[in-house]
């Protein structure tokens, strides 16, 4: 999405003037209306009648009730749809696993369709032995399973300057969490065997923008995979079908999708996705590089602008916490803006870089909430306030906005994405 | 036990369940040669090895000019970037943009921002034109390049890019970036006992989502039922 970021003002103000108003229209009346006739003591229709068998459905869908869990996109951020990014509904989803085509996207030159038997993955440069492998050969090597949660370092790059989005698919949904089979690329680079003056790896990916990164070598051994499956089944064509890289904790820019190509280097190659993009502009004018970790981070998923209450009395507040830097140690959830926290109960597998599911239990009557969650992980990093980012790094960095969201919950029900002070 | 060392005993234990017992062996063996995979050639690494680093390795052989770069530029490149790199519409903007790194609106662009030229170049080479990826020749690729450093006025009309002119190309942001200081300059994060009562004085909302009204109609239900 942040290929035109420095024209979204400009854009802002075309879309205003040009659909002022469609946002309200649409957002209204969703509530879907119940039909006596299937409600007791009546006899439901599907109770009666005869369903569609088996293999009616070869690859299942989601009940058709459930269209509108659906990847969105926020068209006046980019200029083409082939490099832009899809939002993954957060506000839909529970426990800590996306399900696959839920997946946000992000692509830079639309979604490559590779054929499994023309894969290719070449591995050179100052190793002993240059290697070429099919898609059969890695599935041949020994395998892992792992839960990692990806998240683009832009996420949240629209709210620097205050709150903007209202919704947690859009405030937050360029994040997704599956579980990965894939080879270590350790075992990989065993197999060439890496040359002692080695440093640094070129990834690059196969589709037509090839996107190539560099990786230290360092963390190349550590975790990272080469991946051909997510939740089981086979990566999907969005996600880099039929092999990305995994590189957990870290940004998903380098998580090089359709990758083709692996390089080892002495140095690092300062590719335009690690210079012009992927920098953090501070105040000052001087810009981070390889700013790879991603902050300790959370937000409530439910409610929230695409989730609002429906019934006063006992809520169940929900959310997402994650940190690049290791397992989620706590995270706390505040209805006061800040004032006060109480600490979330966090349910479901606590792992290594990825999403934790957190709730906190809270009787609701009527009155404002300021709702918060802040993470803290296992290094002690505790997730800061948005304005205590700013201060350190102005507004101008578009990346690694993790600062703490707040909702604004009114007597009706409705939620909005506000900035506090 | 790391998980670098476990993947390692489980890579064993597919080959040889009574080493993956012993952990000592396992940390000691070399790594296993799975004989799988095949030799890559040098014709097929040279069809696929396009990166080029900042010192200029990985450039091809050929030049181009300021002027046929003109060309190139015009035909290929003038329809989404602007005539003079100003840009049409929302594509990235190539040039202009100097001094506004440290301003309210900063404006990125090749002569702005990127520190090397082979940041450029090497994006240019495998991912330009838009949709016409690698379609470029190699005396086309320098001309357009020089061209976009003219622009910028970081070299003359008469400039000819080539390897041999490559280390003549100075970035005027060379200088301007340094590497993640996160831990140093955010060390006040790290804080294990955060504030949990009386945090701050009562908050005040200073702004709104809804009043700036960006979203995308989404049909998601935004109204709450509550009466």
């Amino acid at each position: 999405m942040t290929d035109s970021n420095d024209d979204t003002r400009t854009s802002r103000r075309r879309f205003l003037t040009g659909a002022a108003g469609l946002a309200a229209a649409g957002a209204a009346g969703a509530a879907r209306a119940e039909n006596p006739k299937n409600l007791p003591p009546n006899v439901a229709d599907w109770s009666k009648h005869l369903g569609d068998g088996v293999a009616v459905r070869p690859y299942g869908h989601p009940s058709k009730f459930e269209k509108d869990v659906i990847r969105r996109d926020v068209q006046w951020l980019t200029a083409s749809r082939e490099s832009s990014v899809s939002f993954t509904p957060l506000h839909e989803l529970d426990g800590i696993i996306t399900p696959n085509g839920l997946c946000f996207e992000r692509h830079h030159s639309g979604i490559a369709e590779i054929d499994p038997d023309d894969y290719r993955l070449i591995l050179h440069g100052l190793v002993d032995r240059p290697l070429i492998f099919t898609l059969e050969n890695l599935k041949r090597l020994p395998r892992v399973n792992r839960i990692y949660f990806l998240e683009c370092a832009a996420n949240s790059g629209m709210e620097w300057r205050g709150a903007q989005l209202n919704g947690c698919q859009y405030t937050h949904g360029m994040i997704h969490t599956v579980q990965y089979t894939g080879v270590p690329l350790k075992l990989l680079l065993e197999q060439a065997g890496v040359k002692a003056t080695g440093k640094w790896l070129l990834v690059e990916g196969g589709d037509a923008s090839g996107l190539d990164r560099s990786l230290p070598l360092s963390k190349a051994l550590d975790d990272c995979l080469v991946a051909y499956r997510q939740n089981g089944e086979m990566l999907r064509p969005e996600q880099g079908y039929p092999v990305r890289l995994v590189v957990p904790g870290w940004q998903g820019n380098i998580w090089i999708k359709w990758l083709r190509r692996i390089e080892v280097g002495d140095q690092p190659w300062y590719t335009r996705e690690e210079t012009a993009k992927y920098t953090d502009l501070m105040e000052n004018g001087k810009a981070r590089k390889f700013t790879f970790v991603m902050d300790a981070k959370s937000v409530i998923t439910s409610p929230s602008p695409q989730a609002p209450i429906r019934r006063k009395g006992f809520q169940v507040i929900s959310g997402l916490a994650w940190s690049g830097r290791g397992k989620i140690k706590r995270v706390d959830v505040s209805l006061d803006g800040g004032r006060n926290w109480r600490t979330a109960r966090i349910d479901g597998p606590v792992l290594d870089k990825c999403c934790v599911r957190f709730y906190a239990e809270a009787e609701w009557n009527g009155e404002p909430w300021l709702l918060q969650s802040r993470a803290m992980d296992e290094t002690g990093y505790t997730q800061p306030s948005k304005d205590a980012l700013r201060k350190i790094r102005g507004v101008n960095s578009i990346y690694h906005n993790n600062g703490i969201q707040t909702w604004a919950l009114k007597a009706n029900g409705e939620v909005e994405n506000v900035e506090v002070g | 036990m790391s998980r670098s060392v476990s993947l390692i005993a489980a890579a064993l234990l597919l080959a040889s369940p009574a080493l993956a017992q012993d952990k000592v062996a396992v940390r000691k063996s070399p790594p296993r040669n799975y004989g799988v995979g095949q030799a890559a050639t040098p014709a097929q690494i040279a069809g696929w090895d396009i990166d080029v680093r900042p010192d200029g390795q990985g450039a091809p052989p050929g030049k181009g000019s300021v002027k046929d770069g003109e060309k190139v530029y015009l035909e290929k490149c003038a329809a989404c970037h602007g005539e003079f790199g100003e840009s049409a519409g929302r594509w990235p903007q190539l040039a202009q943009g100097k001094g506004t790194l440290a301003s309210h609106d900063p404006v990125k662009t090749v002569g702005s921002y990127f520190p090397y030229l082979s940041s450029v170049f090497d994006y240019i080479r495998r991912a330009m034109p838009f949709g016409d990826a690698q379609s470029l020749s190699n005396d086309e690729l320098y001309a357009v390049v020089a061209f976009v450093l003219n622009l910028n006025d970081i070299v003359d009309d008469k400039f000819v890019l080539s390897k041999e002119t490559w280390s003549r190309v100075k970035m005027p942001n060379e200088n301007g970036f340094y590497d993640d200081d996160r831990e140093k300059s955010e060390k006040a994060f790290w804080n294990s006992r955060p504030c949990m009562t009386d945090c701050r004085p009562p908050v005040k909302i200073t702004g709104h989502a809804a009043v700036i009204d960006v979203t995308p109609e989404d049909k998601t239900p935004r109204k709450g039922g509550v009466e």
